[in-house]
């Protein structure tokens, strides 16, 4: 998701200047994603290059308010229909973690994933406190936000409770067979993460 | 673990063992657990982690091999079957996956049948069962059989029976079973009001989203509490997440 798209949703609601805008993108997302106010005009300025915004005239206190355009509202629909494509998230350092603490000598997997899965339970239950707490019909999009986080962090927790099974059938024969990591860790990065982890 | 003066619920290094010599199963190995008043534990852990032997023995329909359970301070091992049978009856509160309700008597009645079975009056019973109802959001329904409610309801009906009169302990096993995952987090809401009204919870589960109802989880596997976790103080941290 851009803040791009974000900021044509909230002016297809009508016009805003720029901190309305900045504003209405924090409640939106439950302050989960702070903006600051020079993204908010970089942006604007942006989707005005592109012809998806147009600034209309100044107001008296001197705020620019901003108005979608059609081929604007064009864009946003598109956004909408388009489903999320998991391929261009970051590569998942804790998978990769874990395949390499079970390749390294001298770490003690299980605890790795035990630390992990007490660190995403804990993060559970602040999510879940935060949601109980949220019960104005009004609260819905940030519940929903919050749901989308929840149900991340429980998919974590089932796959490390995944691991531990398999940790636990898993016998080593002598020196542990080379485990070929994710295609796309380059050597770099699993050097680097091998390093971090040898620090702690 | 000591100084569990106020303790609802408190395991002392608890053993249970089934059966005996080579063929013996170690279901718990040594398990300590103190649960406090407006406190809900969550047990996760594998299948045959002993979650379940856990729970038995925390409401005292199984007796442990070693170590004590007591509820309230009262070690449960000095009560004979009946003091034990009056215990469950008036402090303890259990919500399984089967709900058990009795397709013959209307909702208000299967509330109201734990108490009337420890001797309360039929009329006083009935109105503390309706108080149950009602706290669980169903106060006009009470006159429904089982089979005319919902798969929703009748869980609401078997939390209102769970909670009814003075229980200070909630044992939940799966208490969300086949719900779906609005009302399965409605039981929760249920669950977790009341813990916050001064009751000591113990919640089974296997769902991550559930145990995060619990201000405590704890992880069993092979009989052993391998971990356990407590809130962060600090939410703000978490939702900017700048470490994730």
């Amino acid at each position: 998701m851009s803040i791009r798209h974000g900021l044509l949703a909230l002016l297809e609601r009508g016009q805003m200047y720029g901190y309305q805008l900045r504003a209405a993108f924090e409640e939106s997302t439950g302050s989960t994603w702070p903006l600051n106010i020079g993204q908010v005009y970089t942006t604007l300025s942006r989707l005005e290059r592109d012809g998806l915004v147009r600034p209309l005239p100044e107001s008296e206190a001197g705020q620019r308010p901003y108005e979608i355009t059609d081929a604007g509202r064009a864009d946003l629909a598109l956004w909408f229909a388009t489903p999320i494509s998991r391929t261009d998230r970051p590569r998942d350092e804790l998978a990769i973690k874990l395949a390499l603490a079970l390749t390294t000598p001298g770490v003690d997997v299980r605890s790795v994933v035990q630390a992990q899965r007490s660190a995403t339970m804990r993060a559970l239950q602040e999510l879940t406190r935060l949601k109980y707490g949220s019960n104005r019909p009004e609260d819905l999009p940030w519940r929903l936000v919050l749901d989308s986080m929840v149900f991340q962090a429980e998919a974590e927790v089932r796959w490390l409770d995944h691991c531990e099974t398999s940790l636990v059938r898993h016998q080593p024969s002598g020196p542990a067979p080379p485990v070929p990591p994710p295609s796309d860790v380059d050597a770099d990065d699993a050097a680097r993460w091998a390093g971090e982890e040898a620090r702690r | 673990m000591s100084g569990s003066d106020d303790a609802v619920l408190e395991l002392r290094a608890v053993h249970r063992t089934h059966g005996t010599g080579p063929a013996a199963v170690h279901a718990l190995r040594g398990v300590s657990l103190v649960v406090r008043p407006g406190e809900l534990v969550a047990v996760m852990g594998p299948s045959g982690s002993g979650k379940s032997t856990l729970l038995a023995l925390a409401g005292g329909l199984d007796r442990p091999t070693g170590g004590e359970v007591r509820v309230e301070g009262q070690p449960l091992g000095a009560l004979d079957r009946r003091g034990l049978a009056q215990l469950r009856r008036r402090r303890i509160g259990y919500i399984f996956q089967q709900l058990n309700l009795l397709g013959s008597l209307s909702a208000l009645e299967n509330v109201a049948l734990p108490l009337e079975l420890d001797g309360t009056s039929g009329r006083r019973a009935r109105a503390l069962a309706s108080a149950a109802l009602t706290e669980v959001g169903m106060p006009a329904l009470g006159d429904r059989f089982p089979d005319q409610l919902s798969g929703g309801q009748q869980q609401r009906v078997a939390i209102a029976r769970a909670l009814v009169g003075e229980r200070r302990l909630v044992l939940a096993d799966e208490p969300t079973g086949a719900l779906d995952s609005q009302t399965g987090e409605a039981v929760l809401h249920l669950l977790r009001r009341r813990i916050d009204a001064g009751a000591a919870g113990v919640l089974v589960t296997h769902e991550a989203r559930h145990a995060g109802w619990a201000d405590r989880v704890v992880f069993l596997r092979d009989g052993v509490l391998v971990d356990t976790t407590a809130p962060l103080g600090n939410v703000d941290q978490l939702l900017t997440g700048s470490d994730r």
